[in-house]
């Protein structure tokens, strides 16, 4: 049975004291996100007509290796952010919701991870 | 999770039609959302062709002219039928309006009229405020201040009064709400336009004590944050406010806070 009045449902936890933060990075990586997708479709542009000696040498630039990662840091932090407004959103029970974004943000944030270490391989290589 | 299709008992059914008299020329189709809870049935649509030429301007008037003249049965909330009250506030031809604001010569053919959205319905077209309006009261909807309380009326300059304006308007009568699809799926937590424009309305009053607090209260993914611009709160309000910008400057605010 639910005798609980309506404010106290709606007053519920009370106040996260959280979401200024999230809100404020997700516009922080879009705006970097503008200038950095610059290079990553140069880049790209290149993939498909240089040979692979050329791209080693050209990503292992130090100027270009670190727009590589700023690009794959802010990108990852994007769609994780994104992505957890979306299954804030949508997924409705506690535990489900906790446990997949969680789950998300570690797999973006491995995914990350996997690029900046192949990154820099290239890197180092070259 | 979130349901995208309707429950088995909301599944709407077709329902009674009211023709118009014989001899009537100038006649307009009014379809209305139907559900007694006594009756334990599936809400129906009933079909009224009401005789314009004997109905006042306004879809308010058309209502209370089936209530008076057609079907007696018919439930809605109505007050000043002059869009001060906040009252009559339903859907009308798939957009949240006020009934007594909006003409029937706004819209062409058959006009549909439904319940606010995505609230339970007490009956008919009587959507269930309960929640609304606690929501309303959490925000502490009156003036929070430390100083005594002076002797006379507490002063504020013309440009501090002129923050008030597009705010103090709201009438709540939860056009905006209803029609936001993030309350829709959040309304438990998520406070919802209408009540964020009324959270502006204190924030923005130079005579409050409370603002940090009142920010304090607000600092949430949900009761805030769950606001993704979709500005269906600007395009429905009936009274031409802008909660959206509201609720913009709401986040302005704790950005400055925080950042600044």
């Amino acid at each position: 049975m639910d005798l609980q009045t309506p404010l106290a449902k709606v007053r519920g936890l009370g106040s996260a004291k959280a979401g200024t933060h999230h809100f404020w990075m997700q516009r922080i990586t879009a705006i970097s996100l503008i200038p950095l997708s610059f290079w990553m479709v140069s880049f790209t542009r290149q993939l498909l007509t240089a040979s692979h000696s050329e791209m080693v040498v050209w990503l292992a630039a130090p100027v270009d290796t670190s727009i590589a990662i700023a690009w794959i840091i802010a990108a990852f932090y994007h769609a994780a952010l994104g992505l957890q407004v979306v299954i804030e959103d949508y997924v409705h029970s506690e535990w489900l919701k906790i446990t997949s974004i969680w789950l998300m943000k570690l797999t973006f944030f491995f995914f990350a991870l996997a690029t900046i270490v192949a990154i820099f391989r290239i890197s180092l290589q070259g | 999770m979130v349901e995208f299709s309707l429950p088995k008992n909301s599944v709407l059914k077709k329902g009674k039609e009211f023709p118009a008299a014989k001899g009537v020329v100038n006649i307009r189709r009014f379809e209305v959302y139907r559900w007694d809870p006594d009756l334990g049935e599936n809400p129906r649509i009933d079909g009224y062709d009401i005789d314009m030429d004997n109905c006042g301007p306004m879809v308010l008037d058309a209502i209370i002219k089936i209530k008076n003249e057609i079907d007696t049965s018919l439930t809605f909330r109505r007050s000043c039928r002059e869009g001060v009250c906040g009252s009559c506030s339903m859907n009308v031809n798939g957009k949240n309006t006020l009934a007594c604001i909006k003409a029937i010569e706004d819209y062409d053919g058959t006009i549909k009229i439904f319940p606010l959205p995505h609230m339970d319905v007490i009956k008919d077209l009587v959507a269930d405020m309960t929640n609304f309006y606690a929501q309303y009261y959490s925000i502490k909807p009156w003036i929070d201040t430390q100083t005594p309380a002076p002797d006379r009326e507490r002063l504020q300059s013309k440009e501090e009064r002129k923050k008030l304006d597009g705010l103090y308007e709201c009438v709540l009568c939860a056009c905006c709400s209803a029609g936001c699809p993030s309350y829709w799926w959040n309304s438990d937590k998520y406070l919802g336009p209408a009540v964020l424009l009324q959270a502006s309305r204190w924030l923005e009053d130079s005579r409050d004590e409370n603002t940090g607090e009142r920010l304090d209260e607000l600092e949430d993914p949900y009761k805030l944050y769950r606001c993704h611009t979709i500005m269906n709160c600007t395009d429905t309000c009936p009274k031409g406010l802008n909660p959206a910008k509201a609720i913009a400057d709401i986040k302005k605010m704790m950005v400055v806070r925080q950042q600044g």
